[in-house]
C-alpha cells in the first residue's frame, strides 16, 4: 500500500473530506457542445464567502482542492481566492481552458505554489477544437497557456473528453501533449447536464470507436491486463464502497450547494445556509450515500463485472437510481472485455452470466 | 556551536489527518507523513525558534525521548526535509520562508 493509499484509508476511518471539488464559478468563455453546466450567473459566492469556505475545509481536514469552473479566471478575484487557499496549505490542482492564461498568469500560478493543472483541448487541429469550444482561436490560446505553464515549470496535463465530433483526433492530441511535455489524459465520458438533462449523451462515441480505444496500447498499456476478463469478486470487493464520493471526497458548486462528488449532484445542504462540516457529518443524503457497500447494488452485485467495472454512482443517480447500474460504464466494461454486464443482459431478457472460467480445485488434490 | 533555525517553505501543501501531519512538495509532489514528533518540530518551525530551543521545549517535554536521542533524531528529520526543499534551515533567525 503506497503512503497516499495509508492517507485515504485514514481519512475514510477518521470521516475527512479528503479531496473537495470546489466550482468558483460556472460562467465561462467557451461554449463547449458537451459541456453539462448552465452559464448564466445565478448568484455565485462572493470572495468572502468563497473563503469562508475555504477555512471550513482547511479545518474540516482538506487536503487536496480541485478549482474547478466554468473558467476558474472568468472571476476577477481568482487569485485572492487562489492566494487564499495557498496560505491555508491546500494542495491546490486547477481545472482551466487556459484561454485567459498569459506569461504573467502563469508566473503567478507558479508563484503561488500550484501542484497540478489540467488544460482541456479537444483536437489538435483548430478546426475541431474551436468547433467544439464554440470559441475562435481558442485551441492557439490553449496550447500557448500550456508553454506559459510549462516554461514555469508546472506539472499540465492535458484533458481530452472524446465525443463524436473529435473521436479520431486523440492520438494528435497524444502527440502534441508529448510535444509540449505535458501528461495526457484521455476521457471518454459524456455525462448528462447537471439538471438531469441527457440531450448531450448523443455526443457519447460509438461501442466499437469505445472498443478501439480500449484496445489502444498507446492509450492503455498492456492492452491484455486492461481488457482481461474480470476475476471472480470476493467477500472484500461485495463490501466494498462504489467510490470515494460523500466517503473522502465533495463537491461544492459556485452557489455553495454541497454534492457527493462533480458527477453525483445529489443535493445534500449548502454552505449558506450550514457549516460544511455539519453537512458532511450529517446530511441524511450523504449518510444514505456511505451506507451503499457493492452487495447492496440490486443489479451490479450480481455483475461478474462488479470488481472491476468503473461504475459511477453519480450516472447511475442521474439515470434514476443511485444503487442501479451506470450504463455507460456497463458498456465501458463490456467493451473492454467483451463480457455483457448484468444490467445488458437482463435488458435483453438473459439471466447474469457468471465469469466465464471459474475452476474450483478438488479437495484434497493441493 | 551555532544554533540553527528551521522554517516550513511555502511551496507546500500540509494537513494535520488523525495527529499525523501530511506534507506534500509542490515542487515534485513528494509526498511525507510525519509522526507525532517530528509534527510537534514541524509546527513549531517558525523560523524564529532555535532548533535546540524547539526540541526542548516542545519535543523532551511533550515525549518521553532523552535529549541526545531527541536531537539526533531531530538533525535527521531536518536534514531530509530540507534536501526536498520543505524546510528551510539557517544559522541565523528566517524571516519569511520561501
Amino acid at each position: 500500500m503506497t503512503l497516499m493509499q495509508e492517507m485515504n484509508e485514514r481519512a475514510l476511518e477518521l470521516g475527512v473530506p479528503l479531496g473537495v471539488h470546489l466550482d468558483i464559478t460556472y460562467r465561462c468563455n467557451e461554449r463547449c457542445v458537451h459541456c453539462y453546466l448552465e452559464h448564466d450567473d445565478h448568484g455565485e459566492m462572493s470572495t468572502a464567502e468563497i473563503k469562508d469556505v475555504l477555512d471550513q475545509l482547511a479545518e474540516a481536514g482538506t487536503f487536496f482542492l480541485t478549482l474547478s469552473g466554468g473558467e476558474i479566471l472568468m472571476r476577477r478575484d481568482f487569485f485572492e481566492i487562489l492566494e487564499h487557499a495557498r496560505k491555508l496549505l491546500f494542495n491546490v490542482r486547477l481545472k482551466t481552458n487556459g484561454v485567459m492564461i498569459g506569461a504573467e498568469e502563469a508566473r503567478r500560478i507558479r508563484a503561488l505554489g500550484v501542484e497540478q493543472i489540467q488544460v482541456s483541448i479537444y483536437s489538435h487541429r483548430a478546426e475541431i477544437h474551436d468547433a467544439i469550444t464554440k470559441l475562435p482561436g481558442s485551441l492557439k490560446r490553449s496550447v500557448e497557456a500550456i508553454r506559459f505553464l510549462q516554461q514555469q515549470g508546472l506539472k499540465v496535463t492535458i484533458a481530452n473528453v472524446l465525443m463524436t465530433a473529435n473521436s479520431g483526433d486523440h492520438a494528435g492530441v497524444q502527440a502534441l501533449a508529448k510535444e509540449l511535455g505535458v501528461t495526457y489524459a484521455l476521457d471518454p465520458t459524456i455525462t448528462p447536464k447537471i439538471d438531469g438533462d441527457t440531450s448531450i449523451l448523443d455526443l457519447r462515441i460509438p461501442g466499437a470507436e469505445l472498443n478501439a480505444v480500449f484496445h489502444n496500447p498507446e492509450l492503455v498499456g498492456n492492452v491484455e491486463e486492461f481488457c482481461a476478463p474480470p476475476p471472480p469478486p470476493g467477500d472484500d470487493i461485495m463490501e466494498g464502497l462504489p467510490c470515494s464520493a460523500g466517503h473522502t471526497a465533495a463537491y461544492i458548486t459556485p452557489y455553495g450547494d454541497v454534492f457527493p462528488c462533480v458527477q453525483f449532484p445529489l443535493p445534500s445542504g449548502n454552505v449558506r445556509r450550514s457549516k460544511f462540516t455539519d453537512i458532511w457529518q450529517n446530511s441524511p443524503q450523504l449518510l444514505q450515500v456511505r451506507s451503499i457497500r457493492a452487495k447492496d447494488l440490486p443489479v451490479c452485485s450480481t455483475c461478474s463485472h462488479v470488481g472491476t467495472c468503473t461504475r459511477c454512482p453519480g450516472l447511475a443517480y442521474m439515470e434514476g437510481n443511485m444503487r442501479g447500474p451506470s450504463t455507460a460504464d456497463c458498456e465501458k466494461s463490456f467493451q473492454r472485455t467483451g463480457i455483457p454486464s448484468a444490467n445488458m443482459l437482463q435488458k435483453a431478457g438473459m439471466a447474469p452470466m457468471g465469469p466465464l472460467i471459474q475452476i474450483q480445485v478438488p479437495i484434497g488434490s493441493s | 556551536m551555532s544554533q540553527k533555525y528551521i522554517g516550513r517553505s511555502t511551496a507546500i501543501a500540509a494537513r494535520l489527518l488523525g495527529g499525523e501531519m501530511m506534507v506534500m512538495s509542490a515542487a515534485d509532489s513528494t509526498f511525507f507523513t510525519l509522526n507525532e514528533v517530528a509534527t510537534v518540530i514541524w509546527q513549531a518551525a517558525d523560523g524564529r525558534t532555535p532548533l535546540a530551543e524547539i526540541i526542548e521545549r516542545s519535543v523532551c517535554a511533550q515525549f518521553d525521548v532523552e535529549p541526545a536521542l531527541a536531537r539526533a533524531d531531530a538533525e535527521q528529520f531536518v536534514e531530509e526535509l530540507a534536501a526536498h526543499g520543505i524546510l528551510l534551515v539557517s544559522d541565523r533567525p528566517i524571516g519569511e520562508a520561501a
